[in-house]
């Protein structure tokens, strides 16, 4: 079975979002996508600065299986990006709620963290 | 629910991730295929591949049968237990299915696949008119490929009852001891086995293996072995509406004798007189990138083609396809991947055997 921590929130493309103490979010793909992919070999990220729509689609992770597009959760800029999992694409598949977060933005709009769905959301969209 | 092979237990046992392959649940992995397949190419793995079809073909008009059904001649197999890789083609030269043919001490048996089982045993029951001959499938036979270079000693250890047998055992031969049968066949580019046994002892032959340190393997480490090896998947790499002088199968093809009149003859024979437009060739991706199956293939100057199959090679830690492309293809290419057009390396095939790159 796949992990959904309590403190995160979700949306329904499978990326999580944790909600830091300065009002930035972090971003990265769930336990259950990363089981779905199977073992990842290559990430690709967007640039800082950049001025991203929600849904848009702004990162791909490729498996040895498919090729997934990663969407932007939310309207914001790209804050900071995670260049260890572009040398390291493995630690997807090892730790996506820790080590392997994609990319950090700065919300347009702090409300619309409201319509991000919570852990029991996301969980019944998994089963 | 689909069907479950005498091995479904284990493979929940071991973690395995099953999906549906041809109406049979199956794993494709047990964590990371990666892993699986590094054990084949170091060391040993396991694949059920009891899905796997299994028709023998007996009778007195067996081998003119077979010489009729099959693109290439069972009469080169003189010695019993030699095996034959072979296309079945239809009138129009399309490839049906690919197989391999052992003969036996009496009669033939041939592996056929799971995918197209329904409309190959109709085939083959059609073609048989005339010919005095049976066709019996062999479902209580379970199958489990034990590949990689320490396969063999794995294996001989622990059937010491086969350890003579395996020992003079020789590569792309089949040997029957009881009811068991060992052929040195595989789908990986290693040594190793494809042994196929009653399905009440596979339990615990598996659990054997498994004691013995072979890591189990599912279908993702299967596929990204046999395309490091260059070997076709059919549905992938050739269907019925494709020539085997498309797919890198024109070797398979027995032209000699003139007079064997094996179904699909005369339409290859006019393909080959018109001049055959395509040819199968593999693609070498060093940068980033994962080339996938149906993305079309751009030759400059020369025309377009199509990757049949592709993916990333954990061997060579970059993208490797096989893909069919305009005879006129030199040593580049490109592909477009995702809307980009980007810049390949056009090689002969295959990719790694017996553990090394093996492409210039």
């Amino acid at each position: 079975m796949s992990s959904i921590p309590a403190e995160l929130k979700y949306v329904a493309s499978h990326e999580w979002i944790r909600v830091e103490s300065d009002g930035t979010v972090t971003i990265g793909i769930t336990d259950f996508a990363q089981q779905q992919l199977g073992d990842v070999v290559f990430v690709e990220l967007p640039e800082v600065g950049t001025d991203v729509e929600a849904e848009q689609d702004i990162a791909v992770v490729e498996s040895v299986k498919a090729a997934s597009d990663i969407y932007a959760p939310l309207a914001g800029k790209i804050i900071a990006i995670n260049d260890a999992i572009v040398d390291a694409p493995e630690t997807v598949n090892e730790d996506p709620y820790g080590d392997a977060w994609f990319f950090k933005m700065e919300l347009a709009n702090a409300a619309d963290l409201d319509d991000l769905l919570d852990a029991a959301g996301y969980a019944a969209l998994c089963e | 629910m689909g069907k479950q092979t005498a091995l479904y237990a284990q493979h929940q046992a071991a973690n395995g991730k099953i999906v549906d392959f041809g109406g049979w649940d199956m794993p494709v992995h047990y964590g990371s295929q990666i892993h699986e397949h590094q054990a084949v190419r170091q060391a040993a793995g396991m694949f059920d591949v009891s899905h796997m079809t299994i028709v023998d073909v007996n009778g007195p008009d067996a081998m003119a049968y077979l010489q009729r059904l099959l693109a290439n001649d069972v009469a080169k197999l003189k010695e019993e237990g030699k095996a034959l890789y072979s296309a079945m083609l239809n009138q129009d030269g399309g490839v049906i299915d690919d197989l391999i043919v052992y003969k036996m001490v009496s009669g033939y048996r041939t592996v056929v696949n799971c995918g197209t089982r329904e409309k190959d045993l109709e085939w083959m029951a059609k073609q048989s008119h005339g010919f005095d001959i049976s066709l019996t499938e062999r479902p209580e036979l379970a199958m489990i490929a034990v590949q990689g270079p320490n396969a063999i000693d794995i294996v001989t250890q622990l059937k010491p009852d086969a350890s003579e047998l395996l020992a003079n055992l020789a590569v792309f031969h089949g040997q029957a001891k009881g009811n068991w049968f060992y052929a040195r066949t595989g789908y990986t580019g290693e040594d190793g086995l494809e042994i196929m046994l009653p399905e009440q002892d596979a339990a615990a032959f598996w659990q054997a293996l498994l004691t013995a340190g072979v890591q189990p393997c599912g279908l993702g480490a299967r596929d990204t072995l046999r395309l490091e090896a260059g070997m076709n998947l059919y549905g992938n790499d050739m269907d019925e509406q494709t020539s085997p002088l498309h797919a890198g199968m024109g070797w398979t093809i027995a032209w000699q004798p003139e007079e064997r009149d094996f179904i699909g003859r005369a339409a290859l024979q006019a393909e080959r007189d018109a001049g055959v437009a395509m040819k199968q060739v593999g693609l070498v991706l060093e940068g980033r990138g994962i080339m996938r199956a149906h993305q079309t293939v751009v030759v400059d100057g020369v025309g377009h083609g199509e990757v049949t199959s592709g993916t990333f090679s954990p061997s060579l830690n970059y993208s490797i396809a096989i893909a069919r492309v305009p005879v006129a293809t030199g040593a580049q290419a490109q592909v477009d991947i995702r809307g980009k057009l980007i810049d390949v390396r056009v090689v002969k095939l295959p990719f790694v055997r017996n553990g090394k790159q093996v492409f210039a």
